[in-house]
């Protein structure tokens, strides 16, 4: 049975403006980066820019402080990732090959943990940290990130290694390794995409935070979400480097979203439809 | 959220939750040999991640529980001293206003929000089952884009959208003949505001919502659309009846999901804004913000703090009766 003619049109035709409404923010940022400051602040603004130039992404990276704010994000990021996933991967490992009593709760712990409304804890948090003289620094940033990201790593990580099969395991122990060996040797090796899938979510998490920066690190330690939000004001409506600025920050998260969308869909949906 | 993001804040889902169930273990005499190490392997193995969660989240929420009942100003946290008020930080917020005011305003920004999210993103989500391979793709791919965008970046390129002199959404409302608009200030007024506000959360949460659905609706048999139409039914009705009742278990979780997003969302409303103009875009995570951080009154700030997490517990206990009836495997 064929569809009519407009029964085909309309689908598609939806289609395209849903793409443009989508899109458009976006591809609003990257245009505006590469404008000359003319084309920004003119009447009609210009949709395909065509004497491009580099000079707001020079203004952005020259910023002072620039570096370091990357480096900050850097470190805090990454910090908060490998910490996660060392915790993690004991914990899922005991999740997901082990029977034991009180399990049950832990995974409610971990599933509530996820949850956890770090939005409105910026103050007791603050508190901590300052009891403790760390304010305005990296270490307790990328401690309470990598509680953040905990866990949904260890509830993921607990789903990789479920699917590495027990017999894998099981003949390795049988030709003479230990347990901790047969982990390393064997599962450890195929969790390989697993690891990368999580440790780059976590990443993500860790790299967009911003409310514990805002209250945490006001004066230094200050990472790229801070010092985006404050770009306008520092820069007087320079919206050329806003969104060069913008773009940078953005570039890193669309590249592994791009490469991990498959993973996040299907990942997420497996439970979620099983009804 | 997350991802994100939305933000990015995933949902914890594994890849494999669908995997059966590991086995139960080999009764009593194997698992004794290993004797007192095997049994105490697993707690030692969940110990650091128990520590990490006990030390880093459950004292935070105890110490805000109990800042909440002091009086702690900008005086008492330069001198060091600790006052207690008892409840009078919540007789005062429960006795306010303002705080009325703003729960109702949370209330009803989350469900505006909510139905938003959930209406548009199970339109595109369909849309997106209809479409033709190499149409989804592209249809999708703007999607990621949107989902992957950080919330930060979200609001500062949303405000360059919506810029009074220069932004492309007065010009285009101009030229579509809304003279008035040209020049607009959107973040002078309190339902502006929270007009762009919306469109960009909503912009930023349909993806997650659309994206699932799809990934969802194909695992529904086709034979089951295909009765459904040899019966004549419209569109709407096999929503109704085929695709609603089988996906039910998703629409719950994934609304309940968005309304505990949305009701703590805090960087979409305060970077944009900071809750102005004069307050009247507050939701409760940015009043708690600005009353006990920006007014430097922290025990009332942790207060509205409690508040607002006993709203969320109540929110997530329904959640997790709705997973914990669908996960079986746990």
């Amino acid at each position: 049975m064929r569809r009519s003619l407009l029964g085909r049109f309309w689908p598609n035709a939806v289609a395209v403006l849903l793409f443009v409404f989508f899109v458009f923010p976006v591809y609003w940022m990257a245009t505006t980066a590469f404008k000359p400051d003319i084309d920004i602040i003119s009447k009609t603004p210009d949709f395909i820019p065509f004497h491009g130039t580099f000079a707001h992404f020079d203004k952005a990276v020259h910023a002072a402080g620039f570096w370091e704010l990357v480096r900050n994000s850097f470190t805090v990021a990454l910090g908060a990732v490998l910490l996660s996933l060392a915790i993690a991967l004991l914990a899922s490992f005991a999740l997901a090959r082990m029977r034991f009593r009180g399990r049950k709760a832990f995974v409610l712990v971990v599933m509530v943990a996820q949850m956890a409304p770090w939005e409105v804890m910026t103050i007791s948090v603050y508190m901590i940290v300052r009891d403790q003289d760390q304010l305005n620094s990296l270490i307790p940033l990328t401690l309470f990130y990598m509680m953040m990201v905990l866990p949904f790593t260890i509830w993921t990580l607990r789903g990789f290694i479920a699917a590495v099969p027990k017999e894998l395991e099981e003949s390795a122990l049988v030709d003479g390794c230990t347990r901790t060996q047969a982990f390393i040797r064997v599962v450890f090796p195929l969790l390989a995409p697993g690891l990368m899938a999580t440790s780059l979510f976590g990443f993500i998490t860790a790299w967009n935070e911003f409310p514990l920066v805002l209250i945490l690190n006001k004066q230094s330690g200050q990472t790229l979400p801070l010092w985006l939000t404050q770009f306008q004001t520092n820069f007087g409506d320079d919206w050329g480097a806003t969104m060069a600025a913008s773009t940078l920050f953005t570039i890193p998260v669309v590249i592994v979203f791009l490469i991990l969308q498959r993973k996040a869909v299907g990942g997420l949906t497996a439970g979620a439809v099983k009804g | 959220m997350g991802a994100q993001s939305t933000g990015t804040a995933t949902e914890p889902r594994p890849p494999s939750a669908s995997t059966p169930p590991t086995p139960p273990p080999p009764a009593g005499r194997k698992r004794s040999a290993g004797g007192l190490a095997a049994r105490g392997a697993p707690y030692l193995l969940i110990l650091p991640a128990l520590v990490a969660t006990a030390a880093l989240l459950a004292y935070p929420l105890l110490r805000n529980l109990v800042i909440s009942f002091q009086n702690l100003n900008a005086f008492q946290l330069i001198q060091h001293t600790t006052e207690w008020t008892g409840f009078g930080n919540y007789t005062d917020q429960l006795t306010s206003s303002v705080f009325w005011h703003t729960t109702f305003r949370s209330v009803l920004f989350t469900a505006a929000n909510v139905a938003l999210i959930m209406a548009t993103g199970t339109l595109v989500g369909l849309l997106l089952n209809r479409l033709g391979k190499r149409m989804r793709l592209f249809l999708s791919l703007a999607l990621i884009l949107a989902w992957a965008m950080p919330m930060v970046a979200g609001t500062t390129v949303y405000q360059w959208l919506f810029d009074s002199q220069y932004g492309v959404v007065n010009w285009g409302l101009a030229k579509l003949g809304w003279h008035s608009m040209a020049g607009f200030n959107w973040f002078g007024g309190q339902f502006s505001t929270f007009s762009v506000i919306t469109l960009m959360i909503v912009w930023q949460s349909v993806p997650f919502v659309a994206l699932n659905l799809y990934a969802g609706l194909t695992t529904i048999a086709a034979e089951l659309f295909e009765a459904a139409r040899m019966d004549g039914a419209t569109a709407w009705r096999t929503f109704r009846s085929v695709t609603f009742p089988i996906l039910k278990p998703f629409f719950l979780s994934t609304a309940f999901l968005e309304i505990i997003w949305v009701f703590k969302a805090f960087t979409q409303v305060y970077a944009l804004n900071a809750g102005g103009p004069a307050g009247t875009t507050q939701t409760l995570p940015v009043y708690a913000f600005v009353e006990g951080v920006g007014n430097q009154h922290y025990g009332v700030g942790a207060a509205i703090s409690t508040l607002t997490i006993l709203i969320l517990l109540a929110l997530m206990s329904y959640y997790f009766r709705i997973i914990l009836k669908q996960e079986d495997d746990l």
